[in-house]
């Protein structure tokens, strides 16, 4: 009877209550969403807060930030702020499609490499060696192999970040097998598709997710470094280390070539990873979820 | 025999051997031999209580006979029909008659399923009921073992030890089974908690006519389960006794050792403690001949060399001890050392 008044009492907390509690438990991830959202907006609405990228106006060259141009102006005259706006676009495209990328060809073969001892075996050899290999050279090596484009960026740019998921999602997979409620599904008639399905792969998702945006930030920060060196992103299309290796013969003169994109890359690879660290102490099974 | 008296479970020879791999190229060297040779059955309606230390192989029994892992050799009868050989196909359909409940009452349940989905899932595996009748069913499991059936959309780590405990029965319990073993069942729960558990399944055994395979090291538990139980040393089946019949006259000396080592609650009862010299033999080279004469103190030369057979020497009171052997002249056994 107690129970029934103490529960007619305390009414049950409005949905914005909830999701403002929500909110102050995870500070980082809603900061970091937060500063994602703007990037995406950015991106998404290039065309009509940045005038064209690749305009030339050589009266106008390593002019300071002024009112005209905010970030600017290169050697060529191109207005910077058009450039990183515009470059707001290739970075994210390269992050979210080298995480998808990565993760779903890193979550097929490790499932693979947990459950068949063959496949582990062999697998996971060539997991070791491409991870002997730094992911710059690797990536550098599979460009030079073919036409640059973006796409090809992002298959390189892939390529070195898969063993990383596979062997994330290996030990998961190992971890799970081996508990008793794979036994008593096993047991209680469960076959081997649905024990996968059902009991392996719900447990793997939430380190999956967390490594995606660390997969994500990484690929990122390697398409800038690939871009720097003249070895990404073909030069013609501005992305923030085409911008940034453009600028670097005149940093001492016009710094702000480089200083904004420069920013604007740490401050996103900072909100993913903001994003990834929240995710990880939110997803993790040990900590009890009250949403 | 009449389908009335085949036992729920027989299990002849049995052993289980973990092959052992030894350096770069894992040549097998040797073998664990965790089971080894090792003969019971479980008839209708009884609780079969398997005891012994660590490491003795009664929890890889309970494995095998689920035949979650292949027997090395034997032969296992589940209701009177051979499963030894069975493929996991043809298994499949033998695993409606025998359950599990495990020792651990957190990494036994999937932390991402709901309570209903954990109890409904050996329900929907074999076909049993669908959609609200399927929901229906879990509804009256939950209520059998003890829950509020509105528990069903909780996840497992909402739940207590005890409640997790009762959960897993209630998995156990969701396809009809004959027979269940228990691992250990309450060895992780709080002493108060592992009566409540007991008495749940007991009366569960009563209502539904089932059998247990008990597996557990804890002779208070036993005593207050077990209708018979098989003392277990390295890998064999050392006494088989009625639970009275085993507590008042412990034929075999390591089993006279094991209930020493219980604590009895009465101040004034004067006990005569055996405590065991050396430590369990490794599985991988057990001894020759009786496993247990590196520690027995009644052990003579005979128990080095001859291995000895589980032999009755009282009606339904097997005991593998060559000093008790029926035809030995009879010997009042005292410590050779």
């Amino acid at each position: 009877m107690t129970a029934a008044v103490i529960e007619a009492e305390a009414p049950a907390p409005s949905r914005g209550a909830r999701v403002l509690a929500w909110v102050r438990r995870n500070p980082t991830i809603v900061i970091g969403s937060a500063i994602l959202l703007s990037l995406v907006g950015l991106a998404v609405l290039a065309p009509w807060i940045a005038d064209d990228p690749l305009n030339f106006e050589p009266t106008n060259r390593l002019k300071r930030p002024t009112a005209q141009s905010w970030f600017g102006t290169d050697r060529f005259g191109r207005d910077v702020y058009s450039r990183v706006v515009y470059g707001t676009r290739i970075s994210l495209v390269v992050g979210l499609s080298v995480a998808v990328l990565a993760t779903a060809v890193g979550l097929a073969v490790g499932i693979l490499c947990g459950f068949y001892k063959r496949v582990d075996g062999v697998v996971m050899r060539v997991m070791d060696g491409m991870m002997a290999i730094p992911a710059i050279l690797l990536a550098i090596a599979l460009i030079t192999l073919m036409k640059a484009s973006l796409l090809i960026v992002i298959i390189a740019i892939s390529i070195p970040e898969i063993p990383r998921v596979v062997r994330l999602v290996r030990s998961v997979v190992l971890t799970v097998r081996a508990l008793p409620y794979i036994e008593a599904a096993i047991a209680s008639g469960t076959r081997g598709l649905a024990i996968m399905a059902r009991h392996v792969l719900p447990n793997t998702i939430a380190p999956l997710i967390v490594q995606a945006t660390y997969v994500c930030a990484s690929a990122i920060l390697l398409e800038a470094g690939l871009s720097f060196l003249g070895a990404g992103t073909p030069p013609e299309i501005p992305s923030w280390g085409n911008v940034i290796s453009d600028g670097r013969t005149f940093f001492q003169i016009a710094p702000w070539i480089i200083f904004f994109p420069g920013v604007l890359l740490a401050v996103t690879v900072l909100a993913i990873n903001l994003v990834g660290d929240g995710l990880r102490d939110t997803l993790d099974p040990r900590i009890a979820r009250r949403m | 025999m009449s389908a009335t008296t085949t036992p729920a479970l027989e299990v002849d020879g049995l052993k289980k051997h973990f092959p052992v791999y030894k350096g770069v190229l894992s040549r097998p060297a040797g073998a664990v031999r965790a089971v080894d040779g090792v003969s019971f059955a479980v008839t209708r309606g009884e609780t079969l209580g398997l005891v012994g230390e660590s490491g003795c192989g009664k929890s890889t029994v309970g494995r095998v006979v689920l035949k979650l892992l292949e027997p090395t050799a034997g032969r296992i009868l589940l209701a009177g029909e051979d499963v030894t050989t069975l493929a996991p196909g043809a298994m499949w359909t033998h695993r409606r008659r025998v359950q599990i409940v495990f020792q651990d009452p957190y990494s036994s349940l999937n932390p991402r399923m709901s309570a209903g989905a954990i109890v409904g899932e050996p329900i929907g595996n074999f076909g049993l009921a669908e959609g609200a009748e399927r929901q229906e069913r879990v509804a009256r499991l939950f209520r059998r073992v003890g829950l509020r059936p509105e528990f069903m959309r909780k996840y497992p780590h909402e739940f207590s030890g005890g409640q997790r405990q009762r959960l897993g029965i209630a998995r156990a319990l969701a396809p009809e089974p004959g027979l269940i073993v228990a691992d250990e069942p309450v060895s992780a729960l709080d002493v108060s908690v592992q009566a409540q558990v007991l008495n749940l399944m007991i009366d569960l055994q009563e209502e539904l006519g089932l059998s247990y395979l008990f597996i557990s090291h804890d002779l208070a538990v036993m005593r207050h389960i077990s209708h018979r139980i098989a003392v277990m040393y390295l890998g064999r089946i050392v006494e088989l006794a009625d639970k009275r019949t085993l507590f008042a006259e412990p034929l075999h000396p390591y089993t006279e050792a094991l209930l020493s080592a219980a604590p009895v609650a009465d101040p004034a009862r004067k006990r005569r403690r055996i405590i065991l010299q050396g430590d369990v033999p490794s599985p991988a080279r057990p001894p020759p001949g009786c496993h247990f004469h590196t520690r027995c103190p009644y052990a003579i030369a005979r128990c080095k060399a001859e291995d000895p057979a589980l032999g009755e020497v009282a009606p339904g009171h097997h005991v593998a001890c060559l000093r008790r052997e029926p035809g030995a002249p009879p010997v009042a056994l005292t410590p050779t050392v």
